[in-house]
């Protein structure tokens, strides 16, 4: 069976040909490397045009198409709310809301976002405006040093509504039914978003009272 | 204002504002994302280009050659900088090893290049074409093969080694005796905000924006590292995501984004990789500890001993895990010593709590294992064994007067302790009395349940600290101060503290801290910032009440200044009573002033003290250990503000959960590293791994410490935490584990077998 | 990150072809693992192909009474899907145990499946790895090596597979569907989709060069009783020390797969009929052959011991 188009073929083999090499160099102990270290011409990638929307505002960018969505809000859109605590998916500090869900924009690439609705801490709320779940964390003192908070936010608000939408998690005891609204399960789904200054109790209280809980 | 003798009533003790747990004002800011941490700042200077650190490959040797040919020419590269090229640099005094490396490497991801770019992604991928060649050289990466190499040396924070009676003699004739060695980890701060820092230069005027606890510290060290006077640099870091000590210094973002702007001449921002963080920044040093105890049948300590060995680079300072041995608990015979050896690893400095948090680590099991051998329960014990008094205090880190030192009392009295209270309300609360004296005896479903208990216990350090405070024709305050806010609450408490003293609601009050150009503070660390900076805060206030009354005075002659008090936005005085809006006037009302501490702190012993009960679970097949309940109670002095006081406490309390159970830097003996360099190889808790935390203040207030009669709070949560665990651990399950962290490998082997 | 082209496939016929044909080109899903990697120069495709269009996010009933999972279907859909709930319940157990909320919600199953180590040295450029730089040499043997795998192991790596998703996988006896760079299309068992490292470690799976995941199908249920523990120092947001997959049926027979100990998803079929016998002896059939390091050989206890306690929370 095969699902293949021959013409296009000759396609692909015009775009691999256009494609300039980028040298690699690297890092090395090897005296041997020395030969290959001549500088060589190295070529930018394609910059991509595209349309991010944000917060209900649409953005026309010209990216790299290296340029992870973390990056291009708080590079190109000044939307620094979104932290860089990682740059490696291992923390949650840079935790936006895509489509309703949260994800860590770190790891995925403003190309790649195209076409999504993104929603940030900016576009929750504003100091003088705040969402329920900004205004539980000041009611709680759920943050010290601040820098997670912004992460912790916004995975609350969609964390919320994972539970809601009846969303299992690794403590969900029963996964054939909904599960609870408890603070056993938001711990275990708020734990993508590390706080080093340890305020999590607190953190958890301010959750416990957005959701409506007291524990 | 001179701080000499112990604090009468002041307009402290009004507690209007200061001690109510009033909501950070810096929240709405923090929880909006709009309060600016120095990478986000794309607005204080135009033009920033991206610098990218790269660093050693090698943790000890010497660069042979480097090839910037490739990462040159590579699109958008505006300049490299490597100590080739840097021109000549000093080296600050808190550092141990320096900022920029090469030709000579002294540790693993010493930063030996930064490449600027127009963008980051640009600076990082041409930060991989650089070519270097490396000669490695021996090092020494292995603090158990070097402990017998340790040398005792004084420095200005640790003395090394005390002697009071015989300890030898006495320890060998005790009826109960305990030899044990502990170990803790190497650990590494890994605040959330990595080190990041934007230089600009204006002329021969640089400015940073960057994130560091101790600004006036940065500007002398700065000025020192590029040899510049010290009235050409300006830092300003407002908002800090979180330090733990890391930030005490001036670190390779700030010298590598001052050179990379110089060679750029341009603004640069530089932020260091996530990975970087455990190699190229400080870390704590792992200890190697031995505590030996003896006592009568009847559970009285007659000698304590305890040594400790922590490894740094040459000059470094050690993890002196055997100071707070010192004071903690009676005993006529006693030692300490604490020694260091070289390591070649990252350079070690100091961690929230510095020694202690190691240190306790290791006394506290040690009191445990010592509670069990005499049959007695742990908090009796701890108890039975309290002191009033300092017995072992001939001298005193930083005291380098000798005669001094000899003059003093040997046996300072604390300045108020109240230990025990802290173990008996603990208890209560705790339920103490349910625990099982016999481990492994307890069981919920898969868990073996056990609690333990360990004392809480941290210097009080106070530092001089100044600040300016501004009146304006509205009747609105603006304090100015270098003090920073590192998550412990500095802006609302400093808010607090003015507000009680010039009688203003907290939201006429504006903070504005962490930038050089206002008055010198404390700053932030060893736990003495928000005593000492709220003391210096108090300081300038007591001036411009001054100034007010004065004027006052001046506007209305027969204006009674003898009985004046501030209150509700005015001076009053019987029924006069005038505006403090209107006595600012159009030009305002400007003081300053600052708190300079006299020897109350060498007369007497000040201390923060605190009892840790918690409760663990480990699961009777795997081994793992999942915290149930923590609870702390603490005696700190006043407590200025009980929610950020309670946050710090909680944090901390977080932090121990850490040491005790999972985190570990892992060192790779051959190539002298630390492994697991990002935050998934190196765990710090998560929320799952947090239960509800409760935290009990002891009423109390401490006039000898400061006019706020406050002490610290913001590492005494830490102290004693993770032996609090080991405690809980074996008491669940029969396994005692001496070396920190208790992870499941070192227990399984030992718990009853699975059938 | 090196420079590379971006392009949204719009069929899977282009994606295919020009993975197959373009020097360095790779498929983007979740981009999770690639992202990361690539930011370390550890991955440095030429061109991106993002596979996010291509209709494959569906979860199907199969004509044999499975389930058929679409290869771009998120972590987190699928371990909610009331079927895999139901059903294959070790597969959501397994599911929910990796990563966090955020990272299952952009996380692909084909993505999950080919994610790679995360031994510390490989993502560590400055050190010898046979996987990352062929014949440049293993630091985890003789080095930290606390993670890494104690069966199937070789002289040239000892990495282990970081899925916990994969070992639910291969308990179910789930075959992976591709098309190959010719067209084609063929279903792999997932036994056969992992490689043990031998002399090359960085030959990672038996996928070709430009073939790609298009679904992964279950068998029909099986019944019994499914768990999944997984085993580690932190509470969440960990990768597994160990983790055991187990389905046990009434009569005391079933199945088990191990995580953590190996390159792959570890399954010894013969080793599953002493499962009536307990916990040691079908923990010696599984790891049989075992080999450890100072740092690692806690394993061997902690797999029979975990396994021990999943029997016995089926007996109840
Ligand atoms: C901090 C952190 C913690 C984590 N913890 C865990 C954990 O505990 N347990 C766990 O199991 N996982 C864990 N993960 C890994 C995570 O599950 C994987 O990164 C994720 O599943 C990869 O899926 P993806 O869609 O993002 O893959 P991508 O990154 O998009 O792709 C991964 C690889 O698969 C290839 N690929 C993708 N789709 C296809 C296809 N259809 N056909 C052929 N090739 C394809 C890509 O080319 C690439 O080589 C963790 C990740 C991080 C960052
Ligand atoms: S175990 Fe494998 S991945 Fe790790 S260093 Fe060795 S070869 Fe590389
Ligand atoms: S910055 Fe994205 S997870 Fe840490
Ligand atoms: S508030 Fe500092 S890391 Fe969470």
């Amino acid at each position: 069976m095969s699902i293949f188009d021959p013409s296009r073929r000759k396609f692909i083999q015009t775009t691999a040909a256009s494609t300039g090499a980028i040298i690699t160099a690297k890092l090395t102990t090897d005296a041997e490397a020395k030969s290959v270290l001549k500088p060589k011409q190295v070529t930018e990638p394609a910059k991509v045009n595209i349309l991010l929307r944000v917060n209900g505002s649409e953005h026309q960018l010209m990216v790299d198409p290296r340029m992870t969505l973390l990056d291009a809000l708080r590079e190109r859109l000044q939307l620094t709310g979104s932290k860089k605590g990682c740059d490696q998916g291992q923390c949650g500090a840079c935790t936006v809301i895509v489509d309703g869900r949260r994800i860590v924009s770190c790891l995925t690439l403003a190309v790649m976002q195209e076409g999504h609705d993104i929603t940030t801490i900016e576009g929750l709320g504003t100091p003088n405006n705040l969402h329920p779940m900004q205004a539980a964390f000041i009611k709680h003192d759920g943050y010290q040093c601040g820098f997670c908070t912004p992460g912790q936010i916004c995975s609350a608000v969609a964390m919320l509504d994972e539970v809601k939408a009846g969303m299992p998690s690794h403590v969900t005891s029963d996964l054939t039914r909904s599960p609870k609204m408890s603070a056993i399960e938001f711990r275990e789904r708020m734990s993508g978003n590390i706080c080093r200054c340890g305020a999590y109790s607190n953190i958890q209280d301010a959750i416990a009272e957005v959701a409506g809980e007291r524990t | 204002m001179k701080f000499d003798t112990p604090a009468s009533s002041n307009p402290i003790d009004q507690l209007k504002v200061i001690g109510k747990p009033a909501s950070r004002i810096d929240g709405p800011l923090k929880t909006t994302g709009t309060a600016p941490y120095a990478y986000d700042r794309y607005n204080v200077v135009s033009n920033q280009a991206y610098g990218y650190v790269l660093g050693s490959a090698i943790a000890k040797g010497r660069i042979a050659s480097m090839n910037l040919a490739a990462a040159k020419a590579y699109p958008g590269v505006i300049a490299i900088v490597t100590a080739e090229n840097a021109g000549k640099l000093g080296k600050g005094d808190f550092n141990t090893a320096l900022l920029l490396g090469g030709p000579e490497i002294q540790h693993y991801h010493q930063a030996v290049a930064v490449v600027v770019a127009e963008t980051f992604e640009q600076a990082r991928a041409a930060a991989y074409l650089i070519q270097v060649e490396y000669v490695r050289t021996k090092g020494y990466f292995d603090l158990a093969d070097e402990k017998s190499k340790g040398v005792a040396k004084d420095d200005p924070y640790t003395i090394a080694e005390s002697a009071v009676g015989n300890f030898s003699q006495a320890f060998s004739s005790a009826p109960v005796q305990l030899d044990a060695s502990y170990s803790t980890s190497h650990e590494s701060h890994s605040m959330l905000e990595p080190h990041a820092t934007i230089a600009a230069w204006d002329g021969d005027q640089l400015t940073l924006w960057t994130s560091n606890q101790m600004i006036a510290w940065s500007v002398g060290e700065i000025s020192k590292t590029l040899r510049i006077a010290k009235e050409k640099i300006r830092v300003i870091s407002p908002y800090i995501g979180g330090g733990f000590g890391s930030k005490l210094f001036v670190r390779t973002d700030a010298l590598m984004a001052a050179l990379a702007a110089r060679a750029a001449m341009r603004p640069v921002k530089v932020s260091l990789q996530r990975a970087l963080i455990p190699n190229n920044t400080t870390h704590r040093s792992a200890t190697i500890q031995r505590l030996r105890i003896g006592a009568t049948k009847d559970g009285q300590i007659t000698a304590i001993g305890h040594e400790s060995w922590s490894g740094n680079l040459p000059g470094g300072s050690p993890e002196a895990g055997a100071v707070q041995t010192r004071a903690l608990y009676a005993g006529a015979n006693r030692m300490t010593s604490n020694r260091i050896s070289q390591l070649d690893l990252p350079e070690a400095n100091a961690m929230r709590a510095p020694n202690e948090a190691s240190g306790l680590a290791a006394l506290e099991q040690a009191m445990d294992e010592m509670a069990e051998k005499l049959g007695m329960d742990p908090v009796v014990f701890r108890i039975k064994n309290d002191t009033q008094v300092v017995p072992d205090s001939p001298l005193k880190a930083g005291s380098t007067d000798s005669q001094a030192n000899k003059n003093r009392n040997p046996n300072p009295p604390f300045s108020l302790r109240q230990l025990v209270k802290c173990f008996e309300t603990g208890a209560e609360r705790f339920g103490w009395h349910k625990r099982n004296a016999k481990p492994g005896q307890v069981r919920d479903g898969r868990w073996l349940v056990g609690m333990g208990t360990a004392s809480a216990y941290r210097d009080n350090v106070v530092m001089k600290s100044a600040a300016r405070v501004k009146l304006d024709n509205r009747g609105h305050l603006t304090v100015e101060t270098d003090m920073t806010d590192i998550g412990t609450g500095s802006y609302t408490i400093i808010a607090q503290t003015a507000a009680e003293m010039m009688g203003l609601p907290l939201e006429k009050v504006t903070v504005r801290l962490g930038d050089s150009s206002f008055p010198a503070s404390a700053g932030s660390g060893g736990q003495w910032g928000g005593n000492s900076s709220t003391s210096g805060v108090y300081a300038a206030c007591m001036k411009l009440r001054e100034a007010i009354t004065v004027k006052a005075k001046a506007q209305d002659p027969k204006f009674d200044i003898t009985n004046a008090v501030f209150a509700d936005g005015k001076i009053q005085s019987k029924s006069q009573s005038i505006l403090l809006a209107d006595l600012a006037g159009s030009r305002g009302l400007v003081a300053e002033d600052a708190i300079e501490f006299g020897d109350l702190d060498k007369r007497y012993q000040q201390s923060t003290f605190g009892a840790h009960f918690v409760e663990v679970g480990v699961d009777a097949a795997t081994g793992e250990i999942r915290m149930r309940r923590m609870l702390a109670v603490c005696a700190a002095g006043r407590i200025l503000n009980p929610k950020t006081a309670r946050s710090q406490v909680i944090g901390a309390m977080t932090m121990g959960v850490g040491a005790a159970l999972m985190e570990g830097l892992e060192v790779d003996k051959r190539y002298g590293f630390f492994v697991n360099h990002d935050l998934a190889g190196y765990e710090v808790p998560v929320h799952a791994d947090i239960p509800h935390q409760e935290v009990i203040f002891l009423d109390e207030t401490d006039p000898i410490s400061s006019p706020m009669k406050a002490k610290g709070v913001g590492e005494l949560g830490i102290c004693g935490v993770a032996a609090a665990i080991a405690n809980a651990v074996y008491n669940a399950t029969g396994v005692r584990v001496r070396d920190y962290p208790i992870t499941l490998d070192k227990l399984i082997e030992k718990m009853p077998t699975m059938v | 990150m090196k420079a590379f082209n971006y392009e949204r496939a719009t069929s899977l016929a282009e994606a295919v072809a020009k993975v197959s044909h373009i020097k360095g080109a790779k498929f983007i899903a979740g981009g999770t693992n690639l992202v990361d990697l690539m930011k370390l120069q550890i991955e440095t495709p030429t061109h991106l192909i993002d596979i996010n269009d291509l209709g494959l996010d569906k979860i199907e009933a199969s004509a044999d009474g499975g389930l058929r999972i679409g290869a771009l279907v998120r972590n987190t859909d699928l371990a909610a899907n009331q079927q895999v709930r139901r059903d294959y319940a070790v597969l959501s157990r397994a599911l929910l145990a990796g990563a966090s909320g955020q990272l299952r919600n952009q996380a692909t199953t084909a993505g999950n499946l080919l994610q790679r180590t995360r031994c510390p040295y490989f993502y560590d450029t400055n050190m010898p790895c046979n996987k990352r730089e062929p014949n440049s040499g293993c630091s985890a043997i003789g080095g930290y090596s606390r993670l890494h795998a104690i069966v199937g192991v070789s002289n040239s790596c000892i990495a282990t597979h970081p899925s916990d998703m994969a070992i639910a996988m291969r308990l179910l006896d789930a075959t992976v569907e591709t098309v190959r760079p010719n067209g084609s299309i063929r279903t792999i068992p997932i036994a056969e989709l992992h490689r043990l490292p031998e002399n090359t470690p960085h030959i990672e799976h038996t996928l070709e060069a430009g073939e790609l995941i298009t679904a992964v199908t279950l068998p029909k249920p099986v019944g019994g009783t499914h768990i999944y523990r997984k085993v580690r120092d932190r509470a969440s947001y960990a990768f597994a020390l160990i983790s055991v997959a187990a389905i046990v049926q009434r009569d005391g027979t079933g199945r088990v797969a191990v995580g953590g100990v190996a390159h792959k998803p570890w399954r010894v079929e013969a080793a599953e009929r002493d499962m009536p016998r307990g916990a040691k002896a079908l923990t010696a059939g599984i790891l049989a052959n075992a080999q450890t390091t100072h740092d690692n050989a806690f394993k061997v206890l902690l797999v029979e011991r975990t396994i021990a306690s999943v029997l016995n929370e089926v007996k109840g």
